[in-house]
């Protein structure tokens, strides 16, 4: 390192940051017009129907807002830990615009229905190759910044952003693997069975280290920050990392429970989700721990609220999810709403949660403000999207219920006592309370992208200095 | 010796790596120092703190141009 003060590189994240709140904003919009297509049918205009719609929302809050919220947050963390501007700025500029190029790819594709079908996995392929180019700079930018890094330690969050990267590297490659037939059209290296599993490893490992290892992360870096005092236990961390990464790859077949995979399967990968229970929770509880002593800071700290409720969802949804898993209690839940209730608690009660917490800590940080334009608009946002997930979940948790039970009931001479029409009639009350529910939650982020703007006008743009801690001179 | 005696064997020694590292956490007394050491990495760094926050500096022979 030359004499002269060098900074960190604050660009890259200035960019994923604010592109995650945008993103955010595109993605749940969508959310919400389907959520309106499924109460209302005739907004299904020509080829802009539900079906081509939704996977255009699950990659664009999935991949484009949480992937924008996890790749500044990690570039960020990664040198404010390891002491050290970024291994190279012209990578991390290729990493963002490489994304942003993905992301668009994606939002003209899929309404036009050119897809591999596989769910979270459906973009082309010759998209899939620009994903895999893009993902692997961003491991050379994170892993080359933290071999350079000017301490010993490295420190526990970076534990996770790696593992998250390496493993969404490993599961898109391999899930993606296809045989082309034209430039816009491909078919799974896979056959059947096979398939179906190599799917559901990729799916669920995406719900395992892109929406949890990745946000863990997070959780890891901006909680102690914001609560202003070191994580509750540090080895508690080392054996939840230990305990994520030696089981989450096994949990996949609960995704096929009761089809043609072979029945072991099926309860291997139910075991292995039981086990889950213990990792998620030790790691909630050391996340909210970390406030312990200091639990008056949540009152009047609106960042803190986000980041300790979205820990109370992860702990909410990692108790649902092995719950799910039993094979008895997925025979009532799957295909049912509750699973979509499941996930949007995982989904907007802890993502989405931790990440807008994350933003409304970098953003002042990033223009040089001591704190957001307005703390007050926080709080409001706060509990605009709280009143949102819950009117979601509780909704979809009695729809399916509902759903479930009705499609299982059968008279005495063993016809069934409902037909499918019947169980979506007495659904649409409480699909006009999720569509409510989502409003509430979207209208949360246009009040954050408000508040964004007007903290970044008349900001400056410095970057921080790169400063070595005392005693620690490698 | 089948492929199934090597899956069992790859678990087995997965449950003891494991074990390892939960002893390796808890049981060594050494390990206490650098733990506390990394838990305190995100505050080492005061400095850049007060300068993303737009705040004035406290060492001024350090103030970025």
């Amino acid at each position: 390192m030359s004499e002269t003060q060098s900074t960190y590189n604050y660009k890259v994240v200035r960019q994923f940051t604010v592109m995650s709140v945008i993103w955010g904003i595109v993605g749940m919009l969508v959310g919400v017009i389907i959520a309106a297509q499924l109460v209302w049918p005739e907004l299904n205009y020509g080829f802009l129907h539900f079906g081509r719609l939704r996977p255009l929302h699950t990659n664009a809050v999935i991949f484009a807002f949480g992937g924008c919220a996890l790749m500044g947050s990690s570039l960020y963390v990664v040198q404010r830990t390891c002491h050290t501007r970024l291994f190279s700025d012209g990578l991390a500029a290729f990493v963002f615009w490489g994304w942003q190029l993905v992301i668009l790819l994606a939002a003209i594709t899929l309404p036009l229905g050119l897809t591999q079908g596989k769910e979270y996995a459906e973009l082309e392929w010759p998209i899939d190759i620009l994903i895999a180019l893009v993902w692997v700079a961003y491991a050379v930018v994170f892993f080359g910044t933290i071999a350079k890094r000017k301490v010993t330690h490295i420190y526990v969050a970076n534990w996770f952003y790696g593992s998250f990267i390496l493993a969404v590297a490993l599961l898109h490659i391999i899930n993606s693997a296809a045989i082309p037939v034209s430039l816009t059209k491909s078919y799974s290296a896979y056959a059947g069975v096979q398939d179906a599993m190599v799917q559901w490893w990729y799916g669920h490992n995406a719900v395992g280290f892109f929406l949890t290892a990745g946000f863990l992360g997070m959780m890891y870096y901006f909680v102690p920050k914001q609560a202003e005092r070191p994580v509750y236990s540090y080895r508690l961390s080392v054996v939840h990392f230990w305990a994520l990464i030696f089981t989450y790859m096994w949990a996949g077949p609960h995704h096929l429970h009761y089809t043609a995979l072979p029945d072991w399967t099926q309860s291997v990968g139910m075991i292995f989700s039981l086990i889950l229970l213990a990792p998620s929770w030790g790691g909630m509880i050391n996340g909210i721990m970390t406030l312990s002593g200091a639990w008056h800071k949540l009152r009047d700290d609106p960042i803190l609220k986000f980041l300790i409720t979205s820990l109370s969802f992860y702990g909410m949804s990692t108790f649902e999810g092995p719950m799910m898993s039993i094979k008895t209690v997925n025979a009532l839940s799957h295909y049912t709403d509750w699973t979509v209730g499941h996930v949007h608690s995982g989904a907007l009660g802890w993502v989405a949660m931790v990440s807008i917490g994350t933003i409304y800590y970098l953003l002042p940080r990033l223009f040089g403000k001591p704190e957001m334009n307005s703390v007050k608009l926080i709080t409001v946002h706060f509990w605009v999207a709280t009143i949102g997930v819950v009117l979601y979940i509780a909704s979809m948790w009695i729809a399916g219920v509902m759903q479930g039970l009705m499609w299982r009931s059968v008279n005495s001479d063993g016809t069934l006592a409902y037909s499918f029409v019947e169980s979506v009639k007495v659904s649409y009350p409480f699909w006009a309370i999720r569509f409510l529910g989502g409003l509430l939650f979207l209208s949360g982020m246009l009040i954050m992208a408000y508040n964004m703007f007007k903290t970044m006008a008349g900001g400056s743009t410095v970057d921080a200095p790169v400063l070595v801690p005392a005693g620690q001179h490698a | 010796m089948d492929i199934n005696d090597l899956r069992s064997i790859v678990t087995v020694v997965s449950m003891l790596t494991f074990l390892g590292i939960v002893w390796w956490a808890y049981g060594v007394k050494s390990n206490k120092q650098r733990f506390a050491e990394a838990a305190n990495l995100p505050f080492a760094d005061e400095e850049a703190e007060r300068v993303e926050l737009g705040l004035p500096s406290r060492n001024e022979q350090r103030k970025t141009s």
